[in-house]
Order: C-alpha cells, then sequence, then structure tokens
C-alpha cells in the first residue's frame, strides 16, 4: 500500500496535529512515513494543510498533489482540493462547515458534522480528532488497535491529560453511521 | 535503536548534539528555526552553550571563537542569514578552522520568500565568500539524511581542518519521518593540536589567523589548502545511484529535487521508460566520475533543480558536453511536481532536448 493523505482546514482547527497522529500510529505499525506541513504565513487565520504519506514501501515525494484520502475542514479547502483526489479516492468532509457535496462521482464521499459533534461532546477543540476517526473506519489507512500508546507520543508532555478526550472525540467518529 | 518521527531541523540538532556539539549559535529565521528551538532547549540542561546572537555576523563570528579553541560547534540559518555570515565563513576557511554551517534554503534573492528552494547552490558550492576556498557541502533528502549528514559533516570539518556546510531547503526541515539517531560520540575524535587552548607554559603558542600580507606566505597557504581540497575530493565524493545501470534517460536532482524526481522516474520506467537518477550527496566534491560514467551510455541528461539551473552547470563540466543536458526547474519557492519532471522525461525520451 502507498497511501497519500491531505488534511486540510483553516489554521487553529489541529489539521497538522490530525496529521501527526496518522503519522505516529503509522510508525507503531511499522509502516514508512512522512509528513509534510503548510508552513507558510496562511498558517496565521488563513488555510493550513498537511501532507502524510503511510507506505509499505519507501516514501518517494513528501508532497501530495493527487490524495487518496482527503479531509476538508473548510469549504476553501475542498474547493481547491476537490478535483485533486484520485478516481476511487476518499473524501471527508466536515458538514457543519461545508454546506455542499463532492460533484465527484468516482470517489467515495462523507458527510461528517465533526464541529457539531464536537461542541455536542463537550470538546469543542477535537472536530479533528472526529474526522480522523471516520476515515480510520472507512479506509483502515492505520488501526484502532494501540491507538492511545500513539497518542501519548503524539500529545505533548503537558498535555497528556487530553488523550483521553482524543480517544473520545476518534471513536465518536469512528462509530458515526453516515 | 528505534525510530522516532522527528522534524527534519530538529534531527540536525539532536544528531549535532549526539556527535560532540556543545556550543551553538545562531539567529532566527523560518525555515529553519527549530534548530534553534531545540538547541535552546537542550544545550542547557548538557552543559552546552545555545546563544542567541544579536545578528548572524555575530553569531558565525562566535563560531570562530569555539572552533578556534578545538571546540565543536554550529550556527544554522535559511538563506539570507547565510548571505550575512559569507564574511565569517571566509574567515574560517581562511584560518583552516572546522564548523558546521547549516543552511535551511528559501526562495530568493533578496528577502525572498520561505518557501523551500534550492537557488543558493552557487553561494555553497562556488564559495559565497571572498578568497579561494571550498566548503564540503552535503545535501540531505530525507530526516534520516539530516542525522547522518550532520554527524558526517563534523567529523569531515576535523579531518580536514575546514568547514562544512550542510545545504537543506525548507520541505526536508519542516518534513517529519521516521528515523534512526546515530549514537553519542564518545571517541575517535581528531586530535587539534593546532587549537588555542593555553599553553601551560609548556608549548610555543599557537596562532590562528587568516592575514598573511607577505604574499609569498599567503601562497604558500593556498596551496597548501588546495592540497587538501585534492584529497577531500579523491576520498568524500557520496552520490546515490537509482536505476542508472540500464538507463537511456539520467535525471541528476539533489534534496527535495530527488525525491520527486524519484516518484517521476518510478512513473517513467512504468511506461516502459529506462529512466534513472544520479543524486549527488555531496554537491562539493560534485561527483563527477558517476555524471562522467553515465554520459558514455545515456541518450542525455535532465537537471532538476528548485533554482535557475545552477547544478546544471557542473553537469555539463562534468559529462564535458558529451551529451545534452536540459533543466527541469520551479523556483521562488515552488517544487515541480512528478507529473512535470515525467512530461520532461517523455520529452527527452522522444529525443527532444
Amino acid at each position: 500500500m502507498y497511501t497519500q493523505i491531505l488534511i486540510a482546514g483553516f489554521g487553529g482547527q489541529g489539521v497538522l496535529f490530525a496529521g501527526k497522529v496518522l503519522a505516529y500510529k503509522g510508525l507503531t505499525e511499522e509502516k514508512q512515513i512522512s509528513w509534510l506541513p503548510s508552513y507558510g504565513p496562511e498558517m496565521r487565520g488563513g488555510t493550513a494543510n498537511c501532507s502524510v504519506i503511510v507506505s509499505d514501501t519507501p516514501v518517494g515525494s513528501p508532497i501530495v498533489h493527487d490524495p487518496d484520502i482527503l479531509v476538508v475542514m473548510n469549504l476553501p479547502s475542498f474547493d481547491k482540493y476537490e478535483n485533486a483526489v484520485v478516481p476511487g479516492g476518499y473524501a471527508f468532509v466536515d458538514s457543519t462547515l461545508i454546506d455542499r457535496k463532492s460533484e465527484r462521482s468516482d470517489i467515495s464521499a462523507f458527510y461528517i458534522p465533526a464541529t457539531k459533534m464536537a461542541r455536542g461532546l463537550g470538546i469543542p477543540t477535537l472536530a479533528n480528532m472526529i474526522m480522523i476517526g471516520k476515515v480510520i473506519r472507512e479506509t483502515g489507512v492505520i488501526s484502532m488497535d494501540g491507538l492511545r500508546d500513539a497518542l501519548a507520543k503524539t500529545v505533548s508532555a503537558k498535555h497528556q491529560d487530553l488523550i483521553d478526550a482524543n480517544l473520545k472525540a476518534i471513536e465518536a467518529g469512528y462509530s458515526f453511521e453516515g | 535503536m528505534a525510530k522516532v518521527l522527528m522534524k527534519g531541523n530538529e534531527a540536525i540538532a539532536e544528531s549535532a548534539i549526539r556527535s560532540g556539539c556543545r556550543h551553538y549559535f545562531g539567529y532566527p529565521i523560518t525555515p529553519q528555526t527549530e534548530v534553534a528551538a531545540y538547541m535552546a532547549k537542550r544545550m542547557p540542561k548538557i552543559g552546552g552553550t545555545f546563544l542567541q546572537a544579536e545578528s548572524e555576523i555575530s553569531a558565525i563570528n562566535m563560531v570562530y571563537g569555539v572552533s578556534s579553541a578545538g571546540k565543536r560547534v554550529m550556527t544554522s540559518s535559511s538563506s539570507p542569514g547565510v548571505s550575512l555570515k559569507q564574511e565569517g565563513i571566509s574567515y574560517l576557511a581562511g584560518s583552516d578552522l572546522p564548523a558546521l554551517i547549516v543552511n535551511v534554503q528559501r526562495g530568493g534573492p533578496g528577502l525572498g520568500g520561505i518557501q523551500p528552494s534550492q537557488s543558493d547552490y552557487f553561494q555553497a558550492t562556488k564559495g559565497g565568500g571572498h578568497g579561494d576556498y571550498r566548503l564540503i557541502v552535503l545535501a540531505p533528502a530525507s530526516v534520516q539524511e539530516m542525522a547522518d549528514l550532520t554527524s558526517k559533516a563534523f567529523d569531515l570539518a576535523d579531518k580536514y581542518r575546514m568547514p562544512a556546510m550542510l545545504l537543506a531547503d525548507g520541505t526536508i526541515g519542516q518534513m517529519m519521518e521516521p528515523v534512526e539517531l546515530p549514537e553519542e560520540k564518545t571517541d575517535g575524535f581528531v586530535e587539534k593540536p593546532w587549537a588555542v587552548t593555553g599553553t601551560g607554559g609548556k608549548r610555543e603558542h599557537n596562532i590562528i589567523n587568516s592575514l598573511y600580507l607577505v604574499p609569498e606566505e599567503l601562497e604558500k597557504k593556498n596551496l597548501e589548502r588546495y592540497e587538501r581540497y585534492k584529497l577531500v575530493e579523491q576520498n568524500e565524493v557520496m552520490v546515490e545511484e537509482y536505476l542508472t545501470d540500464d538507463a537511456d534517460i539520467c535525471v541528476v536532482a539533489f534534496g527535495i529535487a530527488a525525491r520527486v524526481s524519484k516518484n517521476a522516474i518510478n512513473a517513467a520506467r512504468a511506461k516502459g521508460i529506462k529512466a534513472g537518477l544520479i543524486r549527488p550527496i555531496t554537491l562539493w566534491p560534485f561527483p563527477k566520475d558517476a555524471i562522467k560514467k553515465a554520459a558514455e551510455k545515456v541518450k542525455g541528461f535532465i537537471s532538476v533543480e528548485l533554482s535557475m539551473g545552477q547544478m546544471i552547470e557542473d553537469i555539463r563540466l562534468a559529462e564535458e558536453c558529451r551529451k545534452p543536458v536540459v533543466l527541469c526547474n520551479r523556483v521562488g519557492g515552488m517544487i515541480p511536481s512528478p507529473d512535470e519532471v515525467l512530461s520532461a522525461i517523455e520529452k527527452a525520451e522522444g529525443g527532444e532536448f
């Protein structure tokens, strides 16, 4: 497998962190990994994105142009990247923030009201992890087993108390039907 | 040792510490700031020095001081900051001092942008400062190589008494990949009897200097230095060859451009085009022999660069203009896509040079 993932949204939604969770978990599964953030001035208030590649073979270019999996958390990102998804690929859309459907008939699109769900669960900053839960469920790019250990590595030392909240969000996304 | 996920910039810093570097001087600039941030966190805990200087010029001269005392020392910056350091780099070279200078390149010229670039190739490989001198220039293409080549750079700099540069770019600096860090270096350090460490009244004092007003003496210094450079050229070339055995089209690329090129070469191979890659790991010394050898059998070369075509000159010199060499490039912080490189390969296959 050679899975190219692009996660995009506004700065502050945790798109870089969401990518890190996939990367750390992939590493514990002994996959080849790359994680590349956008680091431009656009991160301050504008769009942010990160490229993640999870693979059984060495990773070539770390820049994802044509994702197998697209995760979008704002409309500008959906508009920008929808057509880049490879045929047969996946799009995961935060439907609280994006009120249109995909125009593609050759990809599998999932609409998750992640921002609303996160608010409802009392973890309003973790819509990103709800999206990741759904990605895991539908694509199997990483496994749910041992997720806690991977989160412990991703979350900084001073925020280890947030691991449970992150797991709760991932599980909510994983169980979301739709 | 288990692999860890790290940013390229962090891998440089941790590898430098494990290579025995206890002195870091720098000034923040995107996209290399993580090197300084990591050093700021770690150095005080291990009895080392982290110092944010008042300018890049100040930082490189602090490097000169520590190196004179025989200690492993480094500075890091990105393109505009490395331009500021050039005077100090020339003085290091002129005083035969080892040091590591890291350049995580961004777009230029001038203040340029903050996105990745390779347009400091000339500056790094042709002598960015004044006078006859060379730097050992290493070009990492992965986070693993950020770690490995940092450690290698310290060893080579000490061995040949000259500054070494790690020439990376914003992508390799910012990306995370699994990396196996080198073991802590505890022995095998080169003796430095020339260092100014205090005579203890037991020996003649050492002098670290680049000023030689008698031209005969200065000429002799230059000639001696170039004898050493000859040894570096003979012994220290590093290059990766990928699918070059039967290649008709030879891509030459380093750093992030080589990563993109590999994707394109795999795609070309899937279409039945025999493409291969020569990836210089040392930009100086440049892998002339690998290029020259390839020139005997390939139809032509494609230089893939994040510059207006700087390395392409070294390719032409190495292959002695026997085969056509074309440029496939993006600049200003843009990176060519694998499709753009593939299309250059397809054109070349069709004889379009």
